[in-house]
């Protein structure tokens, strides 16, 4: 399912809104997250999950074609932990 | 620094400041949009977020765990798994900002 399906199927079931607004929605609640992880704080979304950020430290890195040593600055990653109960429902 | 943690009530929030809609509207159209996400993820299907990331399903085997405690080797029955992979664009936005705060930090404690 990509973000235009999942739009696509909102408006279906929200038949009183607008097909732009349920676009502005959707992108509201993913833009949201990603701001709230750029300032280093996390999302907990009970029952679905948790995004957070994660610190990776500088290493040295290799070119993989060359077998050159390079250095790999520190930088932080998003993270996404599963919730419990989206991991029970995967395995149920 | 320490971030804060924003829950369900910050996102419908963001979402009501958005659209000329009821709080309670916000928050049960935040709820519908994870909810289809989990109901999809668990039918076995993935979910991608243009610019965001995506939610895919990993079936991992059978394999033999062991209690770090007590040593003694138990069964980890097959299962599947949530990855989460975050797109190049959600990765520069976040490694781009933490570069902004590191350097702060340094200009703080030199």
């Amino acid at each position: 399912m990509t973000k235009s399906e999942l739009i696509a199927y909102l408006a279906e079931q929200n038949p009183h809104l607008y097909q732009r607004d349920v676009e502005r929605i959707v992108t509201t609640v993913f833009d949201e997250i990603t701001s709230a992880l750029c300032r280093g704080d996390r999302v907990e979304l009970r029952g679905f999950g948790a995004f957070s950020i994660k610190q990776r430290g500088s290493r040295i890195g290799r070119n993989p074609r060359t077998g050159e040593a390079v250095q790999v600055v520190a930088k932080s990653i998003p993270y996404f932990k599963t919730g419990k109960n989206l991991r029970a429902k995967l395995n149920n | 620094m320490v971030g804060r943690t924003l829950t369900r009530s910050q996102l419908s929030e963001a979402v009501y400041q958005e659209v000329g809609l009821s709080r309670s509207e916000c928050s049960e159209l935040l709820e519908s949009v994870l909810s289809k996400v989990s109901e999809t993820l668990t039918k076995g299907e993935s979910v991608k977020i243009s610019t965001f990331g995506t939610f895919s399903v990993r079936s991992k085997n059978r394999r033999i765990g062991r209690n770090p405690k007590t040593g003694e080797e138990v069964p980890i029955l097959p299962r599947r798994v949530l990855v989460f992979r975050p797109s190049q664009v959600l990765k520069n936005r976040v490694s781009r900002h933490q570069v902004i705060n590191n350097s702060v930090d340094e200009n703080d404690h030199p």
